[in-house]
């Protein structure tokens, strides 16, 4: 005990440098964590959370009884499980085709250039694209050129998760890309001249040499996105929403938002915290399951 | 020097042809938007690809730049991004500093919370609550504090800094110096690579950033720029546009060549930093993927 005061003794200065930042991030990082007490509370917000009489699991009965939660809940597992099979391999492709380019300049060009939207929020992004697939917009002038009829490319509900999983390639691929082009980059370049002397086409060095070396950067990219595997892009949906999309378009995110606007902030937090919890639970068993596979894989 | 089958070079063209057809349609709704902005009625209304402006007029520009809410909102995103970068690259770095020491006391339980608070998120609404009950709502503090201090940030920062030898802060500590001007005279200046990646991913977060301006501000007082865009663009209910007169202007521009002119005055300020940005993201990628 007395080692640990006479260790913050001599370290009083770097202490006091430290307090503030921590101070700030224990208030809006942890102490919204103490508020998801709300979620099995009666909240009164002139009582504050702790005397708010407890509601047990009462607010949870009615998520799942009510309107809304488990249509939304539908839609974010959709939208998830067709931005993983679709929007997370996308940018490994890339990266693989880029590597298979021989001019530098080319590879940098597109990569300059498919890097662009990664600097943009999503209201610029769809408004972007709006003006782009609109009835008489760029993308349809090309469609009527061809001899079809204009298409209803944003606002037909049936279309919506296409939409949605077109355009989250079309923003992510290239920046995502970086981080599996660096890993290619580092790739021992004799494992190929063995390869060729070995006879080994293009395609057979691709897949055993250049795929093998990119896996445990899949598997890590893969262990980091799984804990948001319930966050399925709020900014891309709600800013590429509109009136007819409004039904297919309502995610779990959305929910919270309308929860929160409508001040029902215990169906809201209960809906929050299903969510966190169920990011927690994926990361830890994802990332213990890569462990028993390969001891030297995994987050931590 | 080896030899490409048939087969390989076939799909040399369509690999390159493929690759070029992606950096088109990445690049084409961006032009498709410049043409508009800088185009005719007329122009505007033809029909045809609009990659390349034709009848260049800036008609568009000047109605809306001669809207006084456009100034408002720039000078509001302004203002968030430039205290929003301070307070974080200033409250990150003086974060991360003693937690690179390593006789530091709790550092190893710290970095647990820091590590913790990328995987578990309080939600939505009890940080807007807590926002609410600091009685931030309404005021900048709502938007460039709760971001101010993140653990990816001060473990990224944490990191570099440890790689600083501590020899040289050793022997500024023999000449007298304190931990202060340790701090700003030897490992501020050591760490200009990161704390300029961090000031970037914040720079561009601030000017991007629209929905805490939306929950936690209300009225025109407050708008940011991106918030003024979703009004002029996505959600046309609330727009200037509305007022525009289709007797007397519609031969100087159209609803759509003001939304993009609109669309182009937001994005130009990132566009022109574009390359310099680029180069330090992507710098800011390997510094954020080190483990730790």
């Amino acid at each position: 005990m007395s080692q640990l005061l006479k260790s913050y003794k001599s370290h009083r200065a770097l202490i006091l440098m430290f307090l503030p930042g921590f101070l700030l991030f224990i208030l809006f990082r942890y102490v919204p964590i103490y508020g998801i007490l709300i979620a099995f509370k009666n909240y009164r917000i002139l009582e504050g959370v702790w005397s708010s009489p407890w509601a047990g699991l009462e607010n949870f009965h009615r998520l799942v009884s009510g309107p809304g939660f488990l249509k939304a809940l539908r839609n974010t597992g959709i939208i998830a499980v067709l931005k993983y099979v679709f929007v997370f391999p996308a940018p490994i492709v890339l990266a693989i085709l880029l590597n298979e380019v021989r001019k530098s300049w080319f590879k940098r060009t597109i990569q300059t250039v498919t890097y662009l939207p990664h600097f943009f929020s999503w209201v610029i992004l769809a408004s972007v694209l709006f003006t782009f697939l609109s009835t008489d917009g760029a993308l349809n002038q090309v469609v009527k050129m061809l001899g079809f009829e204009s298409i209803n490319w944003v606002s037909d509900p049936n279309k919506f998760y296409g939409l949605v999983v077109l355009t989250d390639i079309w923003a992510t691929v290239g920046w995502s890309s970086i981080i599996y082009f660096a890993a290619l980059s580092g790739i021992d370049p004799t494992l190929y001249e063995a390869g060729i002397v070995d006879g080994a086409s293009r395609w057979q060095q691709i897949r055993h040499i250049t795929i093998p070396s990119l896996m445990p950067t899949i598997i890590t990219m893969l262990l980091l996105s799984i804990g948001n595997f319930l966050n399925v892009g709020f900014d891309q949906i709600y800013n590429l929403t509109t009136a007819p999309t409004m039904e297919v378009a309502d995610i779990l995110d959305t929910y919270v938002l309308r929860r929160l606007l409508s001040m029902d902030y215990e169906l809201g937090t209960a809906a929050g915290l299903f969510s966190s919890i169920v990011g927690l639970i994926l990361v830890i068993s994802a990332n213990r399951l890569v462990k028993l596979y390969d001891k030297d894989q995994g987050l931590w | 020097m080896n030899h490409r089958t048939v087969g390989e070079k076939i799909f040399d063209v369509f690999n390159v042809c493929f690759l070029l057809l992606l950096a088109l349609s990445t690049i084409y709704p961006f032009m498709n938007v410049l043409t508009y902005s800088l185009s005719t009625p007329h122009a505007a209304n033809l029909p045809g690809l609009h990659f390349f402006p034709k009848e260049v007029t800036f008609n568009s520009y000047m109605k809306v730049l001669s809207n006084m809410e456009v100034y408002r909102a720039f000078g509001n995103t302004m203002l968030r991004t430039f205290v929003g970068v301070i307070l974080l690259v200033l409250l990150t770095a003086m974060t991360a500093y003693p937690l690179s020491v390593r006789t530091f006391p709790h550092r190893k339980q710290i970095t647990f919370l820091m590590v913790f608070s990328l995987m578990f998120y309080g939600g939505l609404i009890p940080t807007y609550l807590l926002v609410k009950n600091l009685g931030m709502i309404d005021t900048i503090w709502a938007l460039v504090l709760p971001p101010a201090v993140s653990g990816f940030n001060v473990i990224v920062m944490r990191n570099f800094m440890q790689s600083i030898h501590p020899e040289l802060i050793e022997s500024a500590k023999m000449d007298g110096a304190n931990e202060f001007i340790v701090f700003i005279r030897i490992v501020l200046p050591l760490s200009a690579p990161v704390i300029a990646v961090v000031g970037l991913w914040a720079a561009v977060f601030h000017w991007n950033a629209w929905f805490d301006a939306m929950i936690y501000t209300s009225g025109p007082r407050h708008e940011v720029l991106q918030l003024f865009l979703r009004r002029t663009v996505l959600d046309e209910s609330n727009s200037f546009l509305l007022s525009i007169d289709p007797a007397r202007e519609l031969n100087l521009y159209t609803p759509v060549t003001l939304k993009s002119a609109t669309i182009m005055i937001i994005t130009l300020p990132i566009l022109l930093v574009y390359p310099f940005l680029q180069r330090f993201f992507v710098k800011g990628i390997m510094l954020g993927s080190v483990k730790g």
